[in-house]
């Protein structure tokens, strides 16, 4: 089994993010970049795979320009055998990432797709509904366990109610929780080791896809920020406030 | 234009979110039809069709839409969609999973998790786990978007007479098959809907000592939920979880205990009017953004506060 991973570069997610002086957005120089978390979570399912004897090839994908290099090198890093950048100056929406990924699905046949229910972000979640939908294989997503027998797979999803078991095959789509698993910190060997893996560059531009924007971002702001509150002694003060000042007990 | 609401069901009642989402779905045509797709739904379409702000309810009655799998529902809907300038669904798992396949289907971009409409073509959403906010345009052929249901008031479930059409089935070829669902049963409040919140962290050390928390929730009549170091510890389930990747809240009342309130968890829960913190550890971020903050032990001050509740209520009585 070949094993897919599509892996974003995010801000960090411990970093406060500061939103842009002229509301165009914001910022993401001299900030601290990671793999997407929940991106982390799958590159660890498809090693696990690999070392579980079920998958024999492991490869990463990732869409930016030539910074996202240090993304799929972290994934090499954690296991993942060679990894393709996707070389894009734009940052594409995720109806363009999927028809991207599809185009180096077409190419690279693998037997699983993984990847991250969402990019913390734009907090999206839709890459991995749309690409399932325009290869026309099963999707599983939000999933928080997966186990793979005999071209089987049975994955139990996170959903709003509690969990939901489906039972599925290959080729198939999956986004992962953050649940999936405990992703492993690359030891130092293993980083050296992943510098020399081979990392393939393709220009977005010559795969002929329309990844132009739909949607025009106008303006970003900061979130109204809640006023300071006070330090209340002790219960019985709390609840006085909660049911005479706050009235909402 | 008219407008489409997905409904999110399960076969017997509409879930709370497909009511938010008819109300935001006003601020765009009074035509607003509401689609339900599922399994023996007569009963469903019968109470729908009483939403005063809903014109048309369109039915596809089905036992394989039993389990809402995506790969069925979808083309259903795509199907549809050229009879609509916007087509809804609620920011929940159900909407998540299901929306974005109909926007391959069209070749369009959804636009996901949206808490403001500010005209036809142009809406609010939050970027960052809610840490910035971004005011996005679009100028396509139909518009696919999920809306965050407590940013939105509930519509009125009475008071209308729409009318019902059934739409026949199309049937996909799938290859999944649903085999369960583990949902906990609770006689508490939805936690997305609720009044009033109790969530609880690491904290609370064990999944024996929510307990303490339960209490509370009785209390209160309170809905129970949790950060998601709890749930990944092990002591509750994930369908409490509130965040950026579990579920928002936005009650009038939020007590957060033994929380220390990181990004991803306050993204869930800052929208609520009225927030307590209980935590021992004074320097815990939860303390600020709370309007009321006890600094003091969990496992004192809760009983504590029971015994409060229980002291006022004798008084009123």
């Amino acid at each position: 089994m070949k094993v897919l991973v599509a892996v974003k570069r995010v801000v960090d997610y411990k970093v406060q993010i500061r939103v842009k002086s002229d509301n165009s957005g914001v910022e993401t120089q001299n900030v601290k970049m990671s793999v997407n978390p929940p991106d982390e979570n799958a590159i660890e399912e498809a090693v696990k795979l690999k070392e579980q004897g079920l998958a024999n090839e492991i490869i990463s994908v990732s869409i930016g320009d030539d910074k996202s290099q240090d993304v799929l090198r972290t994934s090499m890093a954690m296991g993942i055998d060679r990894s393709i950048l996707v070389k894009s100056q734009n940052t594409l929406e995720p109806l363009a990432v999927a028809k991207t990924l599809k185009i180096i699905i077409d190419k690279e046949k693998p037997d699983l797709v993984l990847m991250g229910k969402q990019a913390i972000d734009d907090d999206s979640n839709q890459t991995g509904q749309i690409l399932s939908a325009l290869l026309n294989w099963p999707q599983g997503c939000f999933i928080s366990n997966l186990k793979i027998e005999n071209n089987k797979v049975f994955i139990s999803r996170e959903i709003d109610e509690g969990i939901e078991n489906l039972e599925t095959s290959l080729p198939a789509v999956l986004t992962c929780d953050l649940r999936l698993n405990t992703p492993r910190f690359a030891s130092l060997p293993n980083i050296m080791k992943a510098k020399k893996k081979p990392l393939e560059t393709i220009d977005i531009d010559t795969l002929g896809i329309d990844t132009s924007s739909k949607i025009k971002t106008l303006k970003v702001i900061e979130p109204p920020k809640r006023k300071a509150g006070i330090m209340v002694n002790d219960v019985k003060e709390l609840v006085q406030k909660l049911k005479y000042e706050a009235k909402v007990i | 234009m008219s407008v489409l609401v997905v409904a999110e069901h399960d076969n017997k009642n509409l879930k709370s979110s497909t009511l938010n989402t008819i109300s935001a779905a006003e601020k765009l045509s009074e035509d607003i039809h509401l689609l339900i797709l599922g399994n023996k739904i007569e009963d469903l379409a019968k109470s729908s069709k009483l939403i005063q702000l809903v014109k048309k309810v369109i039915i596809c009655d089905h036992e394989k839409l039993e389990n809402q799998i995506p790969e069925l529902s979808s083309p259903i809907i795509s199907n549809l969609a050229e009879n609509y300038s916007h087509i809804l669904a609620p920011s929940s798992t159900f909407g998540k999973n299901l929306l974005p396949r109909v926007s391959a289907q069209l070749d369009v971009t959804q636009i996901s998790d949206i808490i403001g409409i500010e005209s036809q073509d142009t809406f609010i959403r939050p970027i960052y786990a809610g840490n910035a906010i971004s005011y996005v345009q679009t100028n396509q052929k139909i518009n696919l978007m999920t809306i965050r249901p407590t940013s939105f008031e509930k519509c009125e479930e009475a008071g209308g007479d729409a009318a019902v059409e059934n739409i026949p089935f199309i049937d996909s070829e799938v290859k999944t098959t649903f085999v369960s669902r583990e949902v906990s049963k609770s006689d508490r409040p939805e936690l997305g809907n609720a009044r009033v919140v109790v969530s609880g962290g690491r904290g609370l050390e064990n999944s024996d000592n929510f307990k303490l928390l339960y209490d509370l929730a009785d209390k209160l009549n309170a809905a129970v939920g949790a950060s998601r170091a709890a749930v990944d510890s092990g002591y509750i389930g994930n369908e409490y979880q509130v965040g950026q990747t579990g579920k928002m809240v936005a009650p009038e009342l939020y007590i957060a205990v033994g929380i220390s309130g990181a990004i991803q968890h306050l993204a869930g829960m800052k929208e609520s009017k009225v927030i307590v913190a209980i935590n021992k550890d004074l320097e815990a971020p939860i303390f600020n953004i709370a309007d009321y903050g006890l600094s003091s032990d969990l496992f004192q001050a809760i009983p504590e506060i029971i015994k409060e509740l229980d002291l006022l209520n004798q008084i009123e009585s």
